[in-house]
This record gives C-alpha cells, sequence and structure tokens, in this order.
C-alpha cells in the first residue's frame, strides 16, 4: 500500500493542546469534588478551566530539551570555576556575605517552592495549570540543587557556608523572615499560593531579587553565582507568565473572584515587600561594586512595570495595592534600617556585617539625597567613633519582632523616620505587636493563623533554642552560646565584623600568593 | 502607554536575536547591564522566528529563547512564528 | 474575618504566658535613640519591680549611649500602648497592672542623640 505521510508537524498550539489538554479526563470512581477537595473552598469559582491559557505552550518534551542544555552550560561554568579558582576573581570577600546570606535565606525556598507547585498541580482540576505547575515544581528544586551545589565551591575556602540550606532555615532569627512568609502561603489554599508565589513573589517582586542579585555577581566577579542564578532566572520568565495567567484567568472566570483576589494581592504584595527588605540591605549595602541603588531598583522594577501590570489589570477592576503609599515613603529608607540593624546584631548572625567607608557613604548619599545624610550617615558615623576606640558596637538584648513578617520593630512611622512605628491588636486577650500597618491588617484579618508564629526571640525565652540535653541551671551559663551552638554558627568565625573576620585575612592572603611567586 | 521588557544573558548565542529584536521593533530601547541585556519597549515587542533564522543561518525554534531568557514583562503570546509581548491598554 | 479552611481551624497560639516559666514579656523602647534598633524584648518575673527594670536590665541594655547617664528619671514619660502610664518604682510589673507583652515606650524630651536621634 502506498500510504503517503503528511510530514507537516503538529503546530506549537495544536501540539500543546493534544499534550496537556487532550490527556485529562473526568474522575467516575469518585466524583471530581472528592478528588479535588481544596478546589472550591476558597471562594474561587471557575467555571471552566479549558479557558486557562498557557502562554508559553511548553510540552514536556521541549522542557526536558531545553532544561537539560540549561544544566550543561551550568556545569560547564562550575567546573571551570573551581578549576581557576574562581573564588579568588570576586572584587572583595565581603561580597561573599551576600551569597551567604542568599544559601541560607534564598535557596531553602526554593525547595519550599518545588512542595508548594506540586501541591498545588495536585489540587487543581483544570489540566493547564496542572501541567505548568509541575513544571515549575520541577524548576524549583533544580533551583535548589543547583544553588547548593553551585555554592558548595565556597565552602571549601570560606567561613559561614557550612550550615547550608537545610539547617538554619528552621531555626536562626532573621532566617524565619523568609521562611514565615512561606509557610504562610504554603498552609493557604491552592489559589492564594498561587497569588502569593506565582503572582506577587513570581511576577511582582522576582524582578527585584533576581536580576540585580545576579547582575551584582557578575559585576562582583562571582562567575558561580552569576551562572546558577541565570540558570534559574531562565525559568522565571515562565513563572511570571504561569503567575499572571493565573490571576488573569481568576477574575476572568467569575466576577465575584474579585474581592478575594484583590485582598490577597494586597496582602501578599506587602508580605514580599517586607521580604525584599534583606535584598535592599544586599544591594545597598552589600555588594562592593554597586549595580543600581535599591530605590532605582524599586522604581524600574516595582513602579514602573508593577504600574503596567496594574494599569493591565485594572479593566478587571483590580486597584493597586494600598500598600503603594507606603512603599514610596520606605524605598529611602528600608535599606539602611536593615543593615543597621545587622550591624548591631552581627555577634548573632551568620554573616559578617561592617560599616560603609567614606567612599560608600558618599555613593549612598548621592542615591539617597533625602533621607541618608539627614538620618543615616550619623548613625553609621557615630558607630565608626565606637569602633575606632575600639568599642565596636554590638546590642546586647534580644529585640521585638513583628508578629507578620517577623522582622525587628526597626521600621518608622511613614511620617516620621525618627520614630518606630507601632501596632498593637488584641486577640482572645493576648496582646500582638506589628510593624506597620500593612502587618497588623493582615493579622487582623486572621489572627487565628498568626497568633501560631514562631517568632524566634521568643522561642529563645521559651527555653526552645539550645541543643538537645542543654541544662540551663548550670552556673555560668551562656544563652547566647547555646542558642548560635544550636544555629550550627561557629562563635567568632561565622559572625561579628567582618573586619578582624578569618574571610578577610584568608582572601587577603590566597590573592596574594595567586598574584605574586612569594 | 506602558513599557513591555525581554532580558537576556549576554553572550554568543543571544547576540544574533538581540539584533534581531532591535531591527523588527524600530521602537525598542537597549539598556545594557552587567552579563545581561535588557530591550524595553513603549505598548509592545515582536520577535520573529524568520529575521533569527535569517542571521544564525538555520532552523529556528523560538522556544530555544528559554535557554537564554532572564525576564519579560507584559503579556506573552507564541505561536510558530513569533512571540509577542504587549500591554493592551 | 476569620480563615478559610476546610475544617473547623483552631491553635493555641505559640506564645500565652503558661510557656514563659514563671516570666512575663515586657517590651521597652527608648524614642528617638536609634542607635538601638528595635525596640527591646525582655523575660522577667511579675514580681520585678519597676525600679529593677530601670535601675538594672534597661541599663544593661541602653548604658552605652552617651544619652543614658544623663536621663534625669522624675522628668521622663512613659507611654503604655501609646498611652500616658505613670511607673511607681517600687511596685512589680504586675502590681501596676503590666501585663504579658505590654510594650512601653521611654520618652526623655531634650535627649535625642544631640540632634541626630543616635
Amino acid at each position: 500500500m502506498d500510504m503517503k505521510a503528511n510530514k507537516k508537524k503538529l503546530g506549537l498550539k495544536e501540539k500543546y493542546a493534544h499534550m496537556t489538554r487532550g490527556l485529562g479526563w473526568e474522575t467516575t470512581y469518585q466524583p471530581m469534588d472528592k478528588v479535588f477537595p481544596q478546589a472550591t473552598f476558597e471562594g474561587i469559582k471557575i467555571h471552566d478551566w479549558e479557558k486557562w491559557e498557557d502562554p508559553f505552550r511548553l510540552t514536556m518534551d521541549a522542557y526536558w530539551k531545553y532544561q537539560a542544555e540549561k544544566e550543561r552550560k551550568l556545569y560547564a561554568v562550575l567546573d571551570a570555576f573551581a578549576q581557576n579558582n574562581g573564588h579568588l576573581g570576586i572584587t572583595d570577600a565581603r561580597y561573599l556575605n551576600a551569597v551567604k546570606l542568599f544559601l541560607t535565606g534564598i535557596s531553602p525556598l526554593e525547595y519550599v517552592a518545588h512542595r508548594g507547585f506540586a501541591a498545588a498541580g495536585r489540587n487543581f482540576p483544570g489540566v493547564g495549570p496542572r501541567v505548568a505547575c509541575l513544571m515549575q515544581s520541577i524548576d524549583e528544586i533544580r533551583h535548589a540543587q543547583t544553588q547548593i551545589h553551585a555554592l558548595s565551591n565556597y565552602n571549601k575556602f570560606y567561613e559561614g557556608f557550612h550550615a547550608g540550606a537545610t539547617h538554619q532555615i528552621e531555626r536562626v532569627w532573621y532566617l524565619s523572615v523568609p521562611k514565615s512568609f512561606f509557610d504562610d502561603a504554603f498552609s493557604a489554599g491552592p489559589f492564594e499560593w498561587m497569588i502569593a508565589i506565582g503572582f506577587s513573589f513570581e511576577y511582582v517582586l522576582t524582578n527585584l531579587l533576581f536580576v540585580p542579585f545576579m547582575s551584582g555577581a557578575a559585576y562582583n566577579g562571582d562567575m558561580a553565582t552569576v551562572t546558577f542564578g541565570f540558570s534559574a532566572q531562565s525559568d522565571e520568565a515562565r513563572h511570571m507568565t504561569l503567575g499572571l495567567e493565573c490571576i488573569k484567568f481568576m477574575l476572568e472566570q467569575d466576577p465575584d473572584n474579585l474581592p478575594i483576589v484583590q485582598k490577597w494581592i494586597d496582602k501578599w504584595a506587602w508580605r514580599g515587600i517586607r521580604v525584599l527588605t534583606l535584598v535592599g540591605m544586599m544591594m545597598d549595602y552589600m555588594l562592593p561594586k554597586r549595580v543600581m541603588s535599591w530605590k532605582e531598583a524599586w522604581e524600574i522594577y516595582f513602579e514602573q512595570n508593577g504600574g503596567a501590570l496594574f494599569n493591565d489589570l485594572a479593566k478587571y477592576g483590580i486597584k493597586v495595592p494600598e500598600c503603594i503609599t507606603q512603599c514610596t515613603v520606605d524605598k529611602e529608607h528600608i535599606s539602611h534600617q536593615a543593615w543597621a540593624t545587622f550591624y548591631q546584631y552581627a555577634h548573632a548572625s551568620a554573616f559578617h556585617t561592617w560599616l560603609p567607608n567614606d567612599e560608600e557613604m558618599d555613593w549612598l548619599s548621592a542615591k539617597y539625597p533625602n533621607t541618608f545624610d539627614k538620618y543615616y550617615r550619623p548613625r553609621f558615623t557615630q558607630w565608626r567613633e565606637m569602633a575606632d576606640r575600639g568599642e565596636r558596637f554590638y546590642n546586647n538584648t534580644l529585640p521585638m519582632l513583628c508578629q507578620v513578617c517577623q522582622i525587628p520593630m526597626v521600621f518608622t512611622e511613614p511620617d516620621d523616620p525618627t520614630k518606630i512605628c507601632y501596632r498593637e491588636s488584641e486577640y482572645q486577650g493576648e496582646k500582638y505587636h506589628t510593624c506597620s500597618d500593612g502587618c497588623q491588617r493582615i493579622f487582623d484579618d486572621e489572627p487565628e493563623k498568626y497568633i501560631q508564629a514562631w517568632l524566634p526571640v521568643h522561642q529563645i525565652f521559651q527555653g526552645n533554642c539550645w541543643p538537645e540535653g542543654t541544662d540551663p541551671t548550670v552556673e555560668g551559663f551562656d544563652p547566647l552560646l547555646k542558642v548560635l551552638e544550636w544555629y550550627h554558627l561557629e562563635n567568632g568565625k561565622d559572625n561579628m565584623d567582618y573586619e578582624g573576620s578569618g574571610d578577610q585575612a584568608n582572601f587577603a592572603a590566597w590573592r596574594g600568593m595567586a598574584t605574586q611567586n612569594t | 502607554m506602558s513599557t513591555v521588557f525581554i532580558a537576556f544573558q549576554t553572550n554568543e548565542e543571544t547576540r544574533p536575536i538581540i539584533e534581531s529584536i532591535l531591527e523588527d521593533n524600530p521602537h525598542a530601547v537597549l539598556d545594557e547591564q552587567p552579563a545581561m541585556v535588557k530591550i524595553n519597549a513603549e505598548g509592545s515587542l515582536v520577535i520573529r522566528r524568520a529575521s533569527i533564522e535569517e542571521r544564525i543561518g538555520r532552523d529556528f525554534d523560538l522556544q530555544e529563547l528559554q535557554v537564554n531568557l532572564i525576564t519579560l514583562s507584559g503579556n506573552l503570546d507564541e505561536d510558530d512564528d513569533q512571540l509577542t509581548l504587549a500591554w493592551k491598554n | 474575618m476569620a480563615v478559610k479552611a476546610l475544617y473547623d481551624y483552631h491553635f493555641p497560639a505559640a506564645d500565652t504566658q503558661d510557656k514563659f516559666h514563671g516570666n512575663q514579656l515586657l517590651y521597652v523602647g527608648w524614642d528617638d535613640h536609634l542607635m538601638f534598633c528595635a525596640p527591646f524584648a525582655y523575660c522577667l518575673p511579675p514580681e520585678t519591680k519597676f525600679s529593677e527594670l530601670v535601675e538594672q536590665h534597661l541599663p544593661h541594655s541602653y548604658g552605652r549611649h552617651p544619652d543614658w547617664a544623663k536621663i534625669d528619671f522624675s522628668t521622663v514619660r512613659w507611654l503604655k500602648s501609646g498611652q500616658p502610664f505613670v511607673p511607681d518604682m517600687n511596685k512589680t510589673l504586675a502590681e501596676q497592672g503590666l501585663r504579658h507583652k505590654d510594650a512601653l515606650r521611654l520618652q526623655t524630651p531634650g535627649l535625642n542623640g544631640n540632634g541626630t536621634y543616635f
């Protein structure tokens, strides 16, 4: 028989339709609502899952192909980095402290995102989002693993990398900030998860995390981080389109979804922005060579780009999150407030901090003409005078924390940068304190959730943060030292000021050896 | 009108892609940053397969863009021949 | 509003007073002194006299600031939950109605790090 094959391959859209939508079916042994029990309880109404669009129309065969290529490129660079003592090519070992913060604070989130998207994929009855969530779930575990792998190179040489991405995230005081953000999202339903992570974090905020971070790593000679960063980031564009598609889908499916979605956007924009305080500090203080200030990044990626997004969503009735007024004030303050915090609690942190030098303070003045000289330079100058006298300031008392974002209460009133912002709520006869109107609103909306918060300072006072078998009644018991031991933080090595640290001495010595024969 | 953008890693694979985009979108503006290239455009931006193929002298699948993509902004629509980013307002 | 959940959503609060081994939490912030980035958290027996707080615990935390020694405690102002509060130095925390997780603000007019709020 002479059969003529049709040579024309399936187009992208047809192929995607066959290989995703075509694979779903209506369950018969159990009704669909029993198989997908989480699909409705949040109040989101979906009438037709077929209306879901995946703009990239990626099928698994293409997914594996391109992901494999990304991995090959990544490992080629990592090998070259290790073989050529790439760690000596960075601008200054101070930079590595940003990387330590990334490894301990961000990489574990990638892993939680992996679990969260796997769960979301399981819980959505629609085939389109299920496939997209599956791919994102696999992306996220790839990110966690490649980041840990890439940064393990630094663990051969520098302090503070040994605890890696697993131990400290559940223990260290400042890591409870990003962890609680993801715990909050993961303990919500699948639709809220998608707004929290897929939309607010991936679409609205991820550029602020990854783009300046990776460009900054490149600018500071850190080839390993640039490479895993860009390798991860190449997946982010797909994650961003998933987040945006998800929000449009919810809004198009039923008008009743609008107030629920708006509430989640307001909540998660603020939650995400508070977490990004750590990124602001990294950009303004931790990169020896700076790409742009936090304020500039905020203006490009949040105000301009987010503005374009919210203009686009206005047709559905979505309003710009109400926290925006506060954020416009905060963009000139939070990075300085955060660095001042880590400067004084450096003895309890798994990375080093330092005072900005004159040149760096001038850069900060130029980038923050309204705030730096007026509010922050005097603080750094007076700490420097103390350090010059041999009295480097370490704060010896535990701080009060915000019940929601878990950041110490360092933020100031929107109309007065000299006054700490106190907000107080009461629930079932107990007081709860928050750092801002944004966090207070979130608390008051779901107090039953946030009263369970694992606040590091309170946990230390309850005696839950010492190694097993610790007896706090023995003579000379030093609670802080025991907490550091429980953190797997080597006191005197991983913590304190960069000035005088092992990292500083080793980097200078090794770089000397790399460029001279003596 | 709002700005859309797309950013790629700076490397040999993306150079002809960026050239093609700039030629096909005369209103686009190039923003070169450490290790990355960002292309900003008012309203919309289109990436054409044919323009890239002409430069690299081989077949090109637009999904190959994923390997070097860093970030983008705007509503995305992709088929076999072109990828479009747009804000429809 | 309440948490939307698939089941009756009730979990115990993490930080009720019974978990602090007979102590209570008290937060104290010193206005206009941002050398200390945030208010402090103290875990103290309810029987602690207010004078002990002022003479021992606060100086331990704040003593390195040059303004601390200049404070005249007969002229300072205190706020509790944002409202004026007049402590009795000779009474304990419990006796003057300071509850678990109360937040106090110490205001020392005229002292503000020589105008720098340090």
